[in-house]
């Protein structure tokens, strides 16, 4: 047999059908719905009287428009939101889907932290979700990818999805991570090493001694950011970590099916002679703390850097970042550490989870934010924020001045309430920073929890590692 | 769908690489649970100011561009969220075909499905239409799918690259579910066979 790569095992594994000219059907085995890309797909079934295919295969849950504040049990006040959630509730009892967590369910969050959490999300499965950061589920060695609605109907109808194979690609991580630096900085860092575009026609394997020593969560951090790399999805190979952290959830398999899925799952990896299109490799210890600086991902550099002139540009890109330091307000030269922050957000799916919730709570313990300063912590999931009360972060985030909210999509895209005014600059851990992304006229540097942290007591962008003593917040 | 057919249509120059799904159609209009009438809020944050009124300079408000058909733009075009708001938002204003040297994948998938033609052209071309574009409504250009050719206003056929599978669902408005469905004996046996391999799933 010729060796092959992770992705060539999932993708043959699921193939239902190949056409004359190359084009597959591949079939999926979880299919996440949330309510902002699903509603016309459901009406499309209904104009055609087609039903879902597999609804023991389909998860919704609301997240991107639910209120993150204590009133929403008092229902959702926006019309437009209560139309969009009311939609989804009503299309998941018509099409029988029974796998929904509705808006006051404890399990609810984004859809990307519910999966995993509830064990729908397996090595070697197909994942696929009206939404492009379904690029976290390749954290389990799965194939997860971000669809638009006409494929979601697509999909609801007949579990498969028409595509053409990506190419591979390897992005390894060498060596160990310094203190201070997170999954955050490795998948900022391999962004601005490749481009917003650098992964198109992609599916990226990340490896590497720092990437096995990551724990889930940092893993799905780093996989959940593939999509701004342009990459069609981002996979890490399953190892023990990833055993132990699915053994034990609701829907992880049980018994003596366990034992034959394990089985199973430690024959995924990529074969030592498998063939990469493309390889990129990053040394460990060459990462530093990084924050954007621009309105694209790509514009990252070490919170130690300054803010860079448009003519160390090339092509149009020149014209790109005048437009961009224009919009963030900022003069080249101008250092990065110094620039003044009026907002904190933490939350979404790349870093709405505990461990994300932990690293930020460990520099913020006894201390307080900026005075003046705006800071929330959105929960990526309601049991994330029970975990992380029983815990006492959430008294540590309360002590520092943060808002404590309820577990949604919330700033990072801004369609519920949670917005920035215009001008007014965030230091956020989600991930985009287009322009508008959080607010009309917002300003977002993305960076990870304990860098937004750091930020939240200085007021300003901040080398988190100036407030640790060997590698320990202090 | 519609078929798609052959036309010559005026083209509108936005010379921005990285146009994103947030420039296209902001998330404020992702509510609707309809697919039309996001036409007028295609381009917004561009297109209107604080008070809603246009901004006179962006390229879709200047009269010569209003009916414009085809636009003509930077790299990496559509990156960002998966929305198909924003085909659906390029459609209902009316434009019928993107010409850009690149586009990220979903994006570019998503155009398909709506009936849009996304053509990849090399950098030094679309720069040649990019120009073309700049001379106002007199740069009517031809697009043909057909035989993969776009011809600009004064005679200059450049030829692009398209799925064969993806150019036949297009010049035919076929549906892709229901030429699936059609394979459904396949997706049955697969099945079948998956739940005894990983009963697990
Ligand atoms: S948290 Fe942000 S990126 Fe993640 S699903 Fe929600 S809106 Fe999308």
């Amino acid at each position: 047999m010729s060796p092959k790569t992770l992705y060539d095992k999932i993708w043959d594994a699921h193939l239902a059908h190949e056409g004359e000219d190359g084009t597959c059907l591949l079939y999926i085995d979880r299919h996440l719905v949330h309510e902002v890309t699903s509603p016309q797909a459901f009406e499309g079934l209904r104009m055609t009287g087609r039903t879902v295919r597999a609804p023991d295969k389909t998860i919704a849950v609301p997240d991107h428009n639910v209120p993150t504040t204590a009133d929403r049990t008092a229902g959702i006040k926006n019309p437009e939101s209560r139309i969009q959630v009311e939609a989804l509730d009503k299309n998941a009892r018509d099409f029988g889907l029974i796998n929904y967590y509705e808006m006051n369910d404890v399990r609810q969050g984004i859809v990307h932290i519910v999966g995993p959490e509830q064990g729908w999300t397996l090595p070697g499965m197909t994942v696929v979700c009206g939404d492009s950061h379904t690029a976290t589920h390749g954290a389990f060695g799965s194939l997860a990818h971000g669809i638009g609605t006409s494929e979601v109907e697509h999909v609801l109808a007949t579990q498969t999805l028409i595509q053409k194979k990506s190419k591979n690609m390897k992005v390894e991580i060498t060596g160990k991570l310094a203190p201070g630096v997170t999954a955050k900085d490795i998948t900022l860092s391999v962004i601005g090493k490749t481009g917003t575009a650098g992964g198109t026609g992609y599916v990226i394997e990340y490896c590497g001694e720092a990437i096995r020593s990551l724990s889930m969560e940092g893993r799905m951090t780093v996989c959940n950011m593939a999509i701004e790399g342009g990459a069609r999805a981002g996979l890490i190979a399953p190892d023990e970590t990833t055993f132990d952290y699915v053994k034990g959830r609701p829907h992880a398999p049980k018994g003596a099916q366990w034992e034959a899925a394990l089985t199973w799952w430690k024959t995924l990896y990529s074969d030592d002679d498998a063939h990469w299109d493309k390889v990129i490799t990053i040394r460990g210890e060459d990462i530093a703390p990084v924050v954007t600086w621009g309105t694209s991902p790509e514009d990252v550099l070490p919170i130690t850097e300054y803010v860079p002139t448009p003519e160390s540009f090339t092509g149009g890109k020149v014209a790109g970042v005048r437009r961009a330091l224009d919009y963030m307000g900022l003069t080249p030269g101008q250092k990065l550490s110094e620039i003044e922050i009026d907002t904190v957000f933490i939350g979404s799916c790349t870093n709405g989870r505990i461990e994300d919730l932990r690293a930020a709570a460990a520099i913020l313990k006894g201390k307080k934010i900026k005075d003046g300063l705006r800071a929330m912590v959105v929960p990526g999931s309601g049991l994330v924020r029970a975990q992380a009360e029983e815990e006492g972060l959430a008294d540590i985030f309360k002590d520092a001045g943060f808002e404590w909210r309820l577990a949604g999509c919330s700033m990072c895209l801004a369609m519920n309430p949670d917005q920035l005014a215009p001008g007014e600059r965030c230091a956020a851990t989600s991930n985009r920073n287009f322009e508008g992304r959080q607010g009309r006229g917002g300003r977002t540097h993305l960076m990870s929890p304990a860098m937004a942290a750091a930020a939240a007591v200085t007021g300003r962008l901040t080398d988190v590692r100036k407030m640790m003593t060997d590698g320990v917040a202090a | 769908m519609d078929k798609f057919e052959t036309f010559t249509g005026v083209a509108a120059p936005l010379p921005i690489i990285n146009v994103d799904t947030d420039m296209i159609i902001p998330k404020q209009f992702l509510k609707t649970i309809k697919r039309s009438g996001l036409g007028v809020s295609l381009f917004d944050e561009m297109r209107y100011d604080d008070d809603r009124n246009e901004i006179p300079d962006f390229v879709l408000n200047q009269p010569a561009y209003r009916e414009a058909e085809i636009l003509v733009a930077g790299e990496n075009f559509g990156c960002g969220s998966s929305r198909e708001h924003a085909p659906w938002a390029i459609k209902d204003f009316g434009l019928k075909c993107i010409v850009a040297p690149s586009y990220a994948d979903i994006f570019y998938s998503n155009c398909f499905k709506n009936g849009i033609l996304p053509i990849v052209l090399p950098q030094e071309q679309v720069d040649i239409l990019m120009q073309d574009a700049e001379k106002g409504a007199n740069a009517r250009m031809t697009v043909d799918l057909e035989a993969q050719q776009i011809t600009s206003s004064d005679g200059q056929v450049f030829s692009f690259e398209v799925d064969s599978f993806k150019k036949h669902c297009l010049l035919n408005g076929l549906d892709d579910i229901g030429l699936t469905m059609e394979k459904a004996a396949a997706i049955d046996a697969f099945e079948a066979a998956a739940a005894q391999a990983r009963p697990w799933v």
